[in-house]
């Protein structure tokens, strides 16, 4: 064990720090990130919420009067930018953090600090993104923010600005936590979790840091591009000088198009989780589900150009992306069915998390099946920018990503806060949701096949969308009851649910054979891994019979229950046990701020105040290269 | 040399291993540092990134509606005579330089990897200061170059606003440059520490994840030197 000298040191500060505000943040704790990332984007989940229903209400009868043009603009821009950037993305990365050193056996991220930072980063550049919205002031071009529209010469003004800024922020925010994971999950797993042992939850998310990385390179790009044309009159997307007005669009589906993957893939690798546990039966086709995966994430980067049928790129083209789409289907559908089978013949147990997970089954197979009608070019033309794009789009992001973790937070909820959410609530909560979201999202098919245009913030009477408009408005209705419902439980269970025990579902994964909520140190000793379910090996070893539980290191049956991994730690603190700690600090914190004051203050550069933007821009730099010199030169533990 | 690398990350995983039996920290599942798989994962984003800069620059390329350009001679309306603006023997020595500055980045390296073997003592291949400095000063001396080139294009009409050539140049060269400026401040940092308290075998793995990015740096240049510079 540890000497005794560096243990008295690491002890002194983590006492002080254990509660209250401060302990949260100067926190470079994985589960402590994990939940302020839960917290914050479920906020930024209920604000893109509120966004849309402001505009369902504009939309509700013809020629509403609820919100002018100019903020209906503001508002579908910011609903679209808030799910992607501040709610579904955080919320799958409230997951990588909390859940990632859990399942792979390991007591931390392996850049404890980077991570904080990639919160902090994160809150930030989500309130830089968010609060001009109350000065009527929010990024108005759309979610893709198409340049030359976006160029000064047609969006004056600071809207487009807060918008560049923000997405280069939030940007950095998810790089810096994809290398952290990336090197958490190749490096940090626990000896017998052999790549193909990975929960499949820890395999998709695995997945999804590469295609962020390999992604967000190319929005930076083409930002960068917007930037410079904004502030420093360059000519990217300048068409009088000759520039190509598909520019902006090619590379931003570059990234946007892995983007979808990077929302989805995180709430398959949850229902992997939640389907073999209520149906008492290891996932059906376990390699098959990563070589899917792998597939999925590798043909996301080819079929780019189907977001652009209708610009005219000709036949070739065309024909080239079509088909490249219809091929993933291929390895999504393998999934849907893997899905099933894991079910099949399963002593199934209908948990609100199991239906949540059973929910995404329906719903997002509806969704990909739209998505292969857009696969066809001739189709896409006539779908292109009408409401059944946008039914789609919602039926695998809604359908999928969102019940997908609205299953993944009733699953781990006991893990976290040590108590189960009420389950008639979840109930309610997943039924209104079910039929809210139907009757929301399905009329859009309809009134998009009549020719109704995305983002118009009113019309006439008389084109026959006006019963389905005011269906899915009352359907959004429903849906903010149920999502009410939802806020309750979860507030009110965090002390109030039932006491869960470590294994809170009888799931075999490693996180359930620590206590729930996990010690600061997680595993008071290194489990040994035996099999892709290391806890179902110990107390249902006829479940797991026909699964591999041969190794190239030779763990065994045996050797786990010579080292029971659910070992008794009876409230011991990780100085007792002499596991050395990282400190808690706040220079991460402060880096971020350095970082978003720095882009900040070029906005002034567009009031006529060049000195106040470079004041402010080389003080917030000054501000990150302080911090990151003192963070790089203090140690860790 | 490659050799002698492999053994060190061997010896080196086999010290992790005994690490972790005795007190639990440093253990990593495949014996490597972090930072090592880090900077890997961090160079492939980067190549994502040069590679959209890159791409941009060839779609740009001739469709510029002004000129200077920079193979062709140009006349603008006024009668100003532009002759064609790439200066290819001078960005030739630069990219010799910088080039030179790898392989004494690798030598900076090896002088770490053998700082306690008798054979490196008290001679030029031991010496990491020497090498560590001597690559910041190639690394600088190309900056210097480039900043050279920019103000002379500057002067001869061609700035960042002018057509697309000048847009899509500017950009990207002035990313790499900004990444070859990093690299030169990390170099010298690693240079004040050696000074300071001296490197040892144990900070390999800062000059090695250093070294990685600073030839990461050099191929990028390599790649925008023949898609640049020499076709035409």
């Amino acid at each position: 064990m540890a000497n005794t000298a560096a243990t008295q040191t690491t002890a002194a500060p983590h006492a002080a720090y254990e509660s209250g505000l401060w302990s949260w943040i100067a926190t470079v704790d994985h589960k402590r990130i994990g939940t302020l990332y839960l917290f914050t984007a479920l906020f930024f989940f209920l604000f893109g919420g509120l966004e849309a229903f402001l505009m369902r209400l504009q939309l509700a009868q013809p020629n509403g009067h609820v919100v002018s043009a100019e903020l209906y603009n503001q508002l579908f821009t910011m609903h679209g930018t808030t799910m992607v950037f501040l709610a579904i993305m955080p919320l799958s990365a409230a997951f990588f953090n909390y859940l990632i050193p859990l399942q792979i056996g390991a007591r931390d991220v392996a850049f404890p600090r980077l991570n904080a930072f990639s919160y902090w980063v994160y809150l930030l550049g989500a309130i830089f993104i968010t609060v001009p919205i109350f000065f009527e002031l929010a990024p108005n071009g759309g979610w893709f923010g198409y340049a030359p529209l976006t160029t000064i010469q047609f969006s004056g003004g600071l809207n487009i600005d807060f918008w560049v800024m923000g997405l280069q922020i939030l940007g950095i925010s998810s790089l810096a936590a994809a290398f952290n994971f990336i090197t958490t999950i190749i490096n940090l797993r626990a000896p017998g979790m052999t790549l193909m042992r990975m929960p499949m939850f820890t395999w998709m998310s695995f997945i999804v840091q590469f295609l962020l990385i390999l992604a967000f390179p190319a929005i930076t790009v083409a930002l960068v591009f917007l930037l410079f044309d904004r502030f420093f009159g360059t000519n990217f997307y300048t068409l009088a000088a000759g520039a190509d007005p598909l520019l902006w669009q090619h590379l931003f589906w570059i990234f946007g198009h892995p983007e979808v993957y990077i929302l989805i893939l995180p709430a398959f690798g949850l229902v992997s989780e939640i389907l073999p546990t209520f149906s008492k039966k290891p996932l059906f086709g376990y390699h098959v589900m990563v070589y899917s995966g792998i597939m999925i994430g590798f043909l996301g980067f080819g079929v780019w150009a189907h977001h652009m049928f209708a610009v005219g790129m000709g036949a070739t083209a065309d024909a080239i992306f079509a088909m490249a789409t219809m091929l993933i289907a291929i390895p999504t559908g393998v999934k849907i069915f893997n899905w099933i089978a894991t079910m099949w013949a399963g002593e199934v147990s209908f948990t609100t998390p199991m239906k949540f997970a059973i929910g995404l089954l329906a719903l997002f197979t509806i969704g990909g099946i739209s998505g292969v009608m857009h696969s066809s070019a001739p189709a896409d033309t006539q779908q292109t920018d009408t409401y059944f794009v946008v039914a789609h789009f919602h039926y695998v992001l809604f359908g999928g990503s969102i019940m997908g973790i609205f299953g993944g937070i009733y699953f781990y909820f006991p893990k976290m806060f040590g108590r189960y959410m009420s389950e008639s609530l979840g109930n309610w909560h997943f039924w209104l949701n079910f039929i809210g979201m139907n009757l929301t999202f399905f009329p859009m098919h309809f009134s998009g096949m009549l020719g109704m245009p995305r983002r118009i913030y009113s019309y006439d009477a008389g084109q026959g969308w006006e019963k389905f408009n005011m269906a899915s408005t009352i359907g959004t209705v429903l849906l903010i009851i149920a999502t009410l419902i939802f806020v309750i439980n979860f507030l009110k269970s965090r002390k109030g649910g039932s006491v869960a025990p470590n294994d809170a579902w009888g799931a075999g994964t490693l996180e359930w054979s620590i206590p729930s909520p996990p010690p600061d140190y997680n595993f008071a000793q290194i489990p040994t891994v035996t099999s892709r379910y290391p806890l179902w090996d110990l107390k249902h070893p006829e479940m797991t019979s026909d699964i591999s539980h041969a190794s190239p290191d030779a763990a065994t049956v045996a050797d786990a229950h010579a080292a029971p991994m659910h070992e008794e730690t009876g409230g011991k603190t990780a100085a007792e046990l002499g596991i050395p700690m990282p400190f808690s600090t706040l220079k991460p914190l402060f880096a971020a701020l350095g970082l978003v004051i720095m882009f900040a203050g070029l906005l002034f550069m567009h009031t006529d105040k060049f000195a106040l933007a470079m004041t402010t821009t080389i003080g917030g730099a000054a501000l990150l290269i302080g911090s990151l010199y003192a963070w790089l030169t203090s140690p860790l533990e | 040399m490659a050799n002698a690398h492999a053994a060190e990350s061997a010896s080196h995983a086999h010290e992790h291993v005994h690490e972790h039996v005795h007190e639990h920290v440093h253990y990593t599942t495949t014996g490597l540092d972090h930072k090592k798989i880090a900077i890997w994962a961090f160079i492939g984003s980067e190549c994502m990134l040069f590679i959209s800069l890159i791409s941009t620059y060839l779609i740009y390329k001739g469709r510029s509606v002004v000129g200077p350009f920079p193979h062709e001679a140009w006349t603008s309306p006024s009668g100003q005579l532009f002759a064609p603006i790439l200066n290819i023997p001078v960005t030739s020595a630069s990219t010799f330089v910088l080039l030179m500055s790898s392989l004494f980045m690798v030598l900076a390296l090896e002088a770490v990897e053998h700082k306690g073997n008798p054979a490196y003592a008290n001679n030029i291949r031991g010496n990491s200061k020497f090498w560590l400095m001597a690559t910041a000063i190639a690394g600088a001396t190309f900056l210097g170059f480039q900043a050279y080139e920019f103000t002379s294009f500057v002067h001869e009409g061609l700035t960042i606003r002018t057509n697309l050539f000048g847009s899509s140049f500017f950009t990207l060269t002035g990313f790499h440059g900004a990444h070859v400026t990093v690299g030169v401040l990390w170099i010298l940092t690693l240079f004040a520490m050696d000074y300071s308290r001296g490197l040892t075998k144990k900070d390999t793995v800062l000059v090695d994840i250093c070294a990685l990015y600073w030839h990461f740096v050099d191929v990028v240049w390599i790649a925008i030197f023949t898609l640049v510079y020499l076709i035409k």
